[in-house]
């Protein structure tokens, strides 16, 4: 349980750690700072407790299901490997923050850059524990969003935004392609659980899937690693604040990449296609990334390149399969990570305090600043694999190794690229550091103001360089059992022992070394003239290649996106409409059999012939008479009419009475906005669209109907409705089932249903209270009333007949709501009657007058209604009931009898202030919208009266 | 003719005039191919309850034949959703034309298909 806590902990610790800086981040650097060194250092003690556990031999893991459907687990691990990045992590996070808190001036936002470094940091350091591959994923993309706010943190700089984005495209694309390749791995291990897969390499690459999965898998790691052709987003990184590049293209972000390439070491490596491709990408991103990093003169430039080299090692090392190269794969990355993190803080110092990082302009720092010059050069000697710092044992380990591969047949070719490779790392690794610090001064007024910054600035670097010496003098002590059990757990085997020294004999490897540092001398003392020939040669700028290939991609996209969604809505219900006609077409064609079923219908009365007759030339008029809009109305409620009447002849009562006052508050609110809307189409479409329209439109008539038909001449198939008479009255205890359905048996779905209509109320609401603002409320200012109106505003009659009106209607609605669980009636059809009586005020006496008599507004009468109804489904779980269960009792109440209540008339009164509420909402909107426009209108006139006089 | 026959057609004029009204340019248009639609698809639900006279869902002592209450319950609420769609659908279309001015449904007049601006037949307003 402590160590479930622990390792939780430990993954969370850098989240809460950011969360709490963005808390925080209206107060100093000292406190964003602070809590992210605090958050770094507590992660550090973890790790170093729970250290000793893990060399021991034992394998952290916990486990807790999060998606299991999926196979994702929150599962962590921390064997050797995670521990030695783990380390990296937040030993040079730790130093990172000190550094960066002496780098920042006060004045940025120092608390957005803080909390962005520990995302990112807990976000690298989930990738390295994660013990389940889907979460590693997850962890993965988190370094590419967080890494991509970290590049971009000047976020006023193009070049930031650029190199961001860059970075996100490439790290982000190439991290759905991995995401691709490791749910094939997870898919043909028949696991996602990192220990299974690993013990299941040899299944994998038994399968015919293995090279697709493994080109998958590799481009997310070449991509996140910078291996060519994918490198050139790291230069362009660059363009982050120095504590960024230091903490992630040393130690975290671009070793993710040869961390999952170590991590899956024992599942992936091996084959032929392995060993080819990872060894010779590696290899050319070595040789290319040295070439490049001798002719950049940005000091960060410099050392971006050098990385790009650097990776290139780590990851040809990973791709000769060979179990020793494997070894001084780690080697070097403890040794690439402490000089490299060393020299970009170096870098950012000089660039801190001389204003400028070209190196061009630079040159003898060392008497301005020795400390830093001591720093920077002990970094770059065991960059170049001088003894005797670390740099100089994993080179001279690299060198050994590249004699046992041969690479298409060719046993001297891996070496001699190797060795040149080298000879040019030697070479701009002296260079950083000899045009830097020593010669004379290029720029006299660069090198007036220099100096060496304060302790707190180098004490980061010096510590670090510190440990590149001591890696070379003492290695077996420092990190000999590190290397070891780190070893053995990305081979998945006991490493072999390990003979870390700076003195092996004269053997070939300190051959090829003595020839690199060799020639490399030569190459620094001849680079004038290289420059010149490097200079005169055009070289591709991949950014520009980058960019086009962008710029392609999005026209090509919009075009695309274009073609298939047309932003017309009569395009896309035309695309709707004909893909259901062509399936019931094609349903039709298929199902077989007779479109007549064998029950018998019933006889129709002439009365209902002459309803349908009417209902059918009601819908012909409404579609043809599309000019006159007023009219189409009066067709419109001819339908609603004959609808209502089809239901009080088809034994539905209680949906003549829904019906037939839905249409009357559905005509009122079409007349009104009607009064704003243009009353005619000023033009119509072509014919030919009509026609085809018209086609669709009887296509999907036919099938519809024929459905129907279909439908009506056969018999259900074993209706539920059994149930619900037999239990209304017992379990419902009413004797209208409509209603009781409604209330009880399927009371969840009223109780959606009156929150859709609340929502629908609202919407309507937030569209009309701000029309009056922008362009709508201009147009409804200048708007012209284009109507006839009656010269009396409020006729007297009308006004009188609906306020005698008003007492009878509502005694009328609650009535119907009464008695609406016994007979036709309820909360439904209540609410609408009684919104028909008000609107009738509206109607009759105004806008104005009647909504100063409104007491209750709309909004608290949706609110409380879907309260109360949810009130009372959650009132029966109280007493142990399913919700929504409802509850009934017959009550003798002297003079009126026999009386019953039931909770259900509760839920009723829920669904009737809904319904109340979204109808008046609706139209009392609309009709405040109107009374405004006319208001304008009014206002406009008098002034034009004004001007007349 | 038999009342299922009547039905069943009127579902099908229903629904054809709904689809040829959706396809039109203008809101109003638009709003009313949907009012159409709504009664169509009511009417189809209703009828999966098969056609039944005389026989109304409310229990009485003797009794036992009803017409199937479920799709009652089911269309009557159906019946106010589609007032507070049909409600919706108006309001944005009347926000959509104080905006820019035109009741194409795309909001411009020469949005969406070209047929709309260019191959037009200019009827004078009536």
């Amino acid at each position: 349980m402590a160590l479930q806590l622990t390792l939780y902990l430990l993954v969370l610790l850098p989240f809460f750690a950011a969360l709490l800086i963005a808390m925080v981040s209206a107060k100093g650097l000292a406190w964003h700072s602070g809590l992210a060194a605090a958050g770094s250092a507590v992660g550090l003690v973890i790790v170093l407790v729970l250290a000793g556990r893990v060399l021991d031999g034992e394998v952290l893991a916990v486990s807790a299901p999060w998606v299991p459907a999926l196979g994702l687990d929150f599962a962590l691990m921390l064997d050797p490997l995670g521990l030695l990045f783990a380390l990296m992590i937040l030993g040079i996070g730790l130093l990172v923050v000190i550094f960066g808190h002496f780098y920042l001036a006060p004045t940025e936002a120092t608390g957005r850059f803080f909390a962005s470094l520990m995302l990112f940091q807990g976000a690298m350091l989930g990738i390295v524990i994660s013990g389940n591959i889907l979460l590693l994923l997850v962890f993965w993309e988190l370094t590419s969003l967080s890494s991509f706010l970290l590049i971009g943190f000047w976020k006023h700089k193009a070049e930031a935004r650029q190199g961001a984005r860059m970075a996100l495209a490439v790290t982000g694309g190439g991290g759905l392609v991995l995401i691709a390749g490791m749910v094939l791995l997870g898919t043909l291990a028949g696991s996602f659980d990192l220990m299974t897969i690993l013990q299941r390499g040899d299944l994998v690459q038994a399968s015919a899937l293995y090279p697709v999965m493994l080109i998958l898998i590799l481009i997310g790691c070449f991509t996140k690693s910078a291996q060519f052709p994918f490198h050139f987003w790291l230069p362009h990184a660059m363009a982050a604040p120095t504590p960024v590049s230091a903490y992630l293209h040393s130690a975290t972000m671009v070793k993710a990449g040869v961390f999952l390439l170590a991590r899956l070491w024992p599942v992936l490596s091996g084959t032929e296609l392995y060993t080819i491709i990872v060894s010779g990408t590696g290899l050319i991103t070595m040789l290319f990334g040295a070439w490049v990093a001798l002719f950049r003169h940005d000091l960060k430039s410099i050392l971006a390149y050098s990385t790009i080299s650097q990776l290139g090692l780590l990851v040809m090392l990973l791709g000769f399969s060979i179990k020793l190269a494997a070894v001084g794969a780690v080697l070097h990355i403890i040794n690439h990570a402490a000089f490299k993190a060393a020299l970009f803080m170096s870098a950012g110092i000089v660039d801190h305090e001389t204003g400028t990082r070209d190196i061009r302009k630079l040159g003898g720092l060392v008497k301005a600043m020795p400390i830093t010059a001591l720093v920077a050069t002990l970094a770059a000697a065991s960059m170049a694999g001088l003894p005797p710092f670390g740099g100089f044992i994993s080179k001279e380990m690299m060198l050994d190794e590249t004699l046992h591969i041969a690479l298409f047949g060719l046993p001297w070719l891996v070496p001699l690229v190797a060795t040149v490779a080298a000879t040019l790392s030697v070479a701009y690794s002296l260079r950083f550091a000899i045009h830097l610090f020593f010669g004379e001064p290029r720029d006299v007024q660069v090198h007036a103001k220099a100096h060496d910054p304060g302790a707190g600035m180098w004490a980061s670097p010096a510590f670090l360089v510190v440990l590149a010496v001591l890696l070379g003098l003492i290695p077996m002590a420092l990190a000999g059992p590190l290397v070891s059990a780190a070893a053995g757990a990305v081979l998945g085997e006991v490493a072999p022992p390990l003979g870390l020294a700076l003195w092996h004999g004269i053997n070939p490897a300190l051959g090829m070394s003595v020839a690199a540092v060799v020639a490399g001398t030569l190459l620094l003392w001849q680079h004038a003239p290289l420059l010149r020939a490097y200079q005169s040669v055009r070289h591709l700028d991949a950014k520009v290649l980058f960019e086009r290939v962008m710029a392609f991609a999005d026209k090509r996209v919009r075009k695309l996106i274009v073609a298939l969604h047309r932003p017309s809505l009569q395009r896309m219900l035309l695309a709707a409409f004909a893909v259901v006609v062509a399936l019931f077409i094609e349903g039709a064609m298929d199902g077989g059999g007779s479109l007549t079923g064998p029950r018998v219908g019933q006889p129709a009365s002439v009365v209902a012939v002459i309803a349908w007759g009417l209902l059918i030339a009601a819908t012909i008029a409404v579609v043809l008479a599309q000019r006159q809009r007023f009219l189409v109305l009066v067709y419109v409620s001819v339908i609603g009419l004959v609808i209502a009447l089809a239901f009080v002849h088809l034994s539905a009562p209680d949906l003549a009475l829904t019906q037939i006052s839905v249409e009357v508050v559905t005509i009122l609110l079409l007349l009104l906005a009607l009064n704003l809307l243009p009353k005619t189409p000023p033009q119509l479409s072509s014919k030919g669209r009509r026609l085809r329209d018209g086609m669709l439109a009887l296509a999907g008539g036919l099938g519809v109907g024929g459905a129907a038909w279909a439908m009506l001449t056969r018999n259900a198939n074993d209706p539920i409705s059994a149930y619900h008479i037999a239990n209304s009255y017992t379990g419902g205890g009413g004797t209208n089932i409509v209603n009781v359905t409604l209330v009880d048996f399927r009371g969840f779905d009223t109780l959606g249903e009156i929150i859709v209509l609340g929502i629908a109320g609202l919407a309507i609401y937030a569209l009309l209270d701000t029309a009056t603002r922008g362009a709508a409320g201009a147009r409804l200012g200048t708007w012209q009333e284009d109507m006839p109106h009656s010269p009396e505003r409020h006729p007297v009659m009308f006004v009188m007949a609906t306020r005698i009106l008003l007492p009878l209607v509502l005694a009328v609605g609650i009535y119907i709501f009464l008695r609406g669980h016994n007979e036709p009636g309820g909360g439904f059809i209540a609410a609408l009657v009684i919104a028909i009586a008000f609107l009738l005020q509206y109607l009759a006496s105004g806008f104005d007058w009647t909504d100063a008599r409104r007491k209750v507004g709309e909004h608290l009468l949706i609110g409380s209604g879907v309260l109360v109804a949810l009130a009372t489904g959650l009132g029966s779980l109280v007493f142990g009931a399913n919700f929504l269960t409802s509850a009934f009792g017959y009550f003798d109440i002297p003079l009126v009898g026999e009386v019953e209540l039931a909770t259900a008339m509760l839920f009723d009164i829920g669904v009737l202030a809904v319904v109340f509420g979204a109808v008046m909402m609706a139209l009392a909107q609309l009709s405040q919208i109107a009374q405004r426009a006319a208001r304008a209108h009014a206002a406009s006139l008098a002034a034009q009266q004004e001007e007349g006089q | 003719m038999t009342l299922e026959f009547l039905v069943a057609s009127a579902i099908g004029v229903l629904v054809a005039g709904g689809i040829y009204l959706s396809l039109r340019a203008r809101t109003f248009q638009v709003v009313l191919g949907l009012t159409l639609f709504s009664y169509a698809v009511n009417l189809f639900l209703f009828a999966s309850g098969r056609l039944t006279i005389d026989r109304p869902p409310i229990l009485q002592k003797g009794v036992t034949d009803y017409a199937d209450p479920l799709p009652q319950a089911l269309v009557l609420t159906a019946i106010v959703i589609t007032f507070g769609m049909t409600a919706l659908a108006v309001v944005l279309s009347l926000r959509s034309f104080l905006e820019t001015g035109s009741d194409q449904v795309d909001g411009n007049e020469c949005a969406g298909d070209q047929d709309d601006c260019s191959d037009v037949t200019a009827e004078p307003h009536g």
